[in-house]
């Protein structure tokens, strides 16, 4: 795991309306891989998620690469980070192309009717990979679930950020759908992204993650691969819940079973 | 089942070798879906502002054809006919089309700042206040109608109402938030500047004021101009530079702030814009309501709700209806003043406005944006 780290954070301590959100949070992330960051309600997922991009004022120290993610200039940032936050919302029927198009406003093509070579190229293949190429021209206001959720990755997909940061991009989706998106994210990881998704799904983040982050009350209480940080002692401990263990394919299964 | 997946999101598995001639492939079928809004809407719009301003250099007590009118602009006709149209009709005219124009650019770029289709500087309290900012210059003495002391004091006060109004409403708000924050900012405006008539030390100063009441574009001069032209000019150059932004903040303000929005910074730029349109347009004009709630709403279908693209269009459109309202005080019949072109946008407008609300009910009624 810490071989070539490349995403870390150090005591990242976060306060929101006098109340400490985030305490005391150390991170290291390789350059690629899936991370699944759980914990309960209220715990400080979105906020460490926003921390990390540096959309958000903290105590402590986030690095990406070798540079602190502080002394990046915003449009630097931006490439750096691909967000997207919880329960994305439009707010105009604007074409799907022009969505995802936005993902290459950090790379300067801030007029979607007037994109690079380049930049088009980004678009059209996030396009592809999220299979709504033939959606272009539609508004995305009139997108089902599905199609809206696959133009939103397909956005983040186009800045072609190092760094892709998710926040329950599954919610509210059908478990078609939930699927579908979450192995969308695991290639994405796979072939040149580090991934981090927050999620409520124990079963989604043992199956799909490389790592999975275990937030409590704002501090990390477990890092590691799924079998040892949603390890029987944790959920009881954390989500205080039992858990239904099983394997298929080769791939672990979780399913929280009982509350204690 | 893995089999399917590696082929269905090939995309961002693996750029293949030939890279470059299938990225050019993939562009094409992407790109063949086009716009349809191209130059000729804009072209049309553009004609019609032009020849409302020249209907409107025409159009008065004494009626000029189209021909005398150019005459006259070129040096041509009569003395009296030259003074009609240059003198008394062209600046006019001319604080008709900017004027207008502005107000459109500020109602678009409000309602993208606050991704809203109802946000206008008018409901707002903008006018109210700049008026208020006006007033306050002349009931004091401080300086004459004709000193560019007046189009300060007027954006200083749009830009603290507008300020102070997201400052209240919060960041978040909710359109009907901000609609009773921007009714109770042009009640006090409207009560501040009704005491300052009473206080005033000179007793003319009330006449004067009166002025701003309801807006008017009668018998401007070249001052008139001159006192708001480069104040309406630079509103709509910092409007039209930050407008790129509107579209990233479609996703919320937290996504183009992730995108490389600075949103505070453009939140800043876009009252400071308004204001500075706003500001001067009353400073010269009095105010004139809902041409920019109405131009953006005419025009959104045309740019396919692309709230980048509405600002060319939503100053072309508010360009038009000025000039056609103002064309109009002139042509209905009245007894004793003629009307005013202020009372003419808000009879037009509220009905409008109205008509909005009762569409955007739902939305409305959901609160949360």
């Amino acid at each position: 795991m810490n071989e070539a780290a490349y995403l870390t954070a150090e005591h990242l301590r976060v306060r929101l309306g006098g109340r400490v959100v985030l305490d005391d949070v150390s991170l290291s992330l390789p350059h690629r891989g899936f991370a699944a960051l759980v914990g309960p309600n209220g715990a400080g997922k979105t906020t460490l998620l926003r921390a990390l991009a540096g959309l958000l004022p903290a105590e402590g120290l986030v690095r990406i690469g070798d540079e602190t993610v502080a002394s990046l200039a915003i449009r630097e940032r931006a490439r750096r980070f691909a967000y997207l936050p919880q329960g994305p919302v439009v707010h105009w029927p604007l074409p799907v192309r022009d969505i995802v198009a936005l993902g290459r406003y950090p790379h300067g093509a801030i007029d979607p009717s007037r994109l690079s070579p380049a930049d088009a190229d980004a678009v059209a293949r996030a396009m592809q990979g999220t299979d709504i190429a033939d959606l272009a021209d539609r508004p995305v206001t009139e997108l089902s679930g599905g199609e809206r959720c696959r133009t939103m990755l397909a956005r983040v997909l186009a800045v072609e950020a190092p760094v892709i940061l998710a926040d329950e991009p599954t919610a509210s989706l059908d478990p078609h759908h939930q699927i579908e998106a979450l192995h969308l994210l695991r290639r994405a990881a796979q072939a040149s992204a580090l991934v981090i998704v927050v999620t409520h799904d124990l079963g989604f983040a043992a199956r799909f993650a490389d790592t999975v982050l275990v937030l409590d009350r704002g501090r990390l209480v477990a890092t590691g691969p799924p079998s040892s940080a949603l390890a029987a002692a944790v959920l009881a401990e954390v989500f205080r819940v039992d858990a239904f263990r099983a394997e298929r394919d080769g791939e672990p299964v979780i399913v929280p079973w009982s509350a204690r | 089942m893995e089999n399917s997946d590696d082929t269905r999101y090939q995309g961002i598995l693996k750029r293949p070798p030939g890279h470059a001639v299938l990225a050019g492939f993939e562009r094409d079928t992407v790109r063949c879906v086009k716009r349809p809004t191209g130059v000729a809407p804009l072209i049309a719009l553009g004609a019609l502002a032009a020849l409302l301003f020249l209907l409107s250099l025409g159009i008065g007590s004494v009626r000029l054809s189209p021909i005398t009118v150019a005459q006259a602009l070129l040096g041509g006709g009569s003395e009296e006919q030259r003074i009609i149209v240059q003198e008394i009709r062209l600046p006019r005219a001319i604080l008709g089309l900017c004027i207008g124009a502005v107000l459109g650019l500020s109602g678009a770029a409000l309602q993208g700042l606050l991704r809203n289709p109802l946000a206008a500087p008018s409901l707002f309290g903008a006018p109210q206040s700049a008026a208020f900012g006006a007033v306050v210059v002349i009931a004091l003495g401080l300086a004459d109608v004709r000193s560019f002391m007046l189009p300060l004091a007027a954006i200083a006060a749009a830009f603290v109402s507008v300020f102070l109004l997201l400052v209240v409403a919060g960041r978040n708000a909710s359109l009907l938030l901000l609609i009773l924050a921007g009714l109770a900012i042009s009640s006090l405006a409207g009560a501040a500047t009704a005491l300052t008539m009473n206080l005033a030390p000179n007793p003319f100063a009330a006449l004067e004021i009166a002025f701003w009441l309801l807006g008017s574009l009668e018998d401007r001069s070249f001052r008139h101009v001159l006192l708001a032209l480069p104040f309406i000019a630079l509103g709509a150059a910092v409007l039209m530079t930050e407008r790129h932004a509107f579209r990233a903040l479609a996703l919320g303000e937290e996504a183009a702030q992730s995108l490389g929005v600075n949103v505070a910074r453009l939140r800043l730029l876009v009252i400071a814009g308004v204001a500075l349109g706003v500001g001067a347009s009353v400073a010269v004009a009095g105010t004139i309501s809902f041409i920019g709630l109405v131009a953006p709403h005419l025009m959104r279908p045309l740019v396919r709700h692309d709230p980048a693209r509405l600002l060319v269009p939503s100053a072309l459109a508010g360009s038009a209806l000025l000039l056609t309202a103002d064309i109009a005080v002139r042509i209905i019949p009245t007894n004793a003043d003629s009307l005013r072109v202020g009372v003419l946008t808000a009879i037009i407008g509220v009905p409008f406005f109205l008509y909005l609300i009762v569409r955007e009910r739902r939305s409305l009624g959901g609160g949360l944006a």
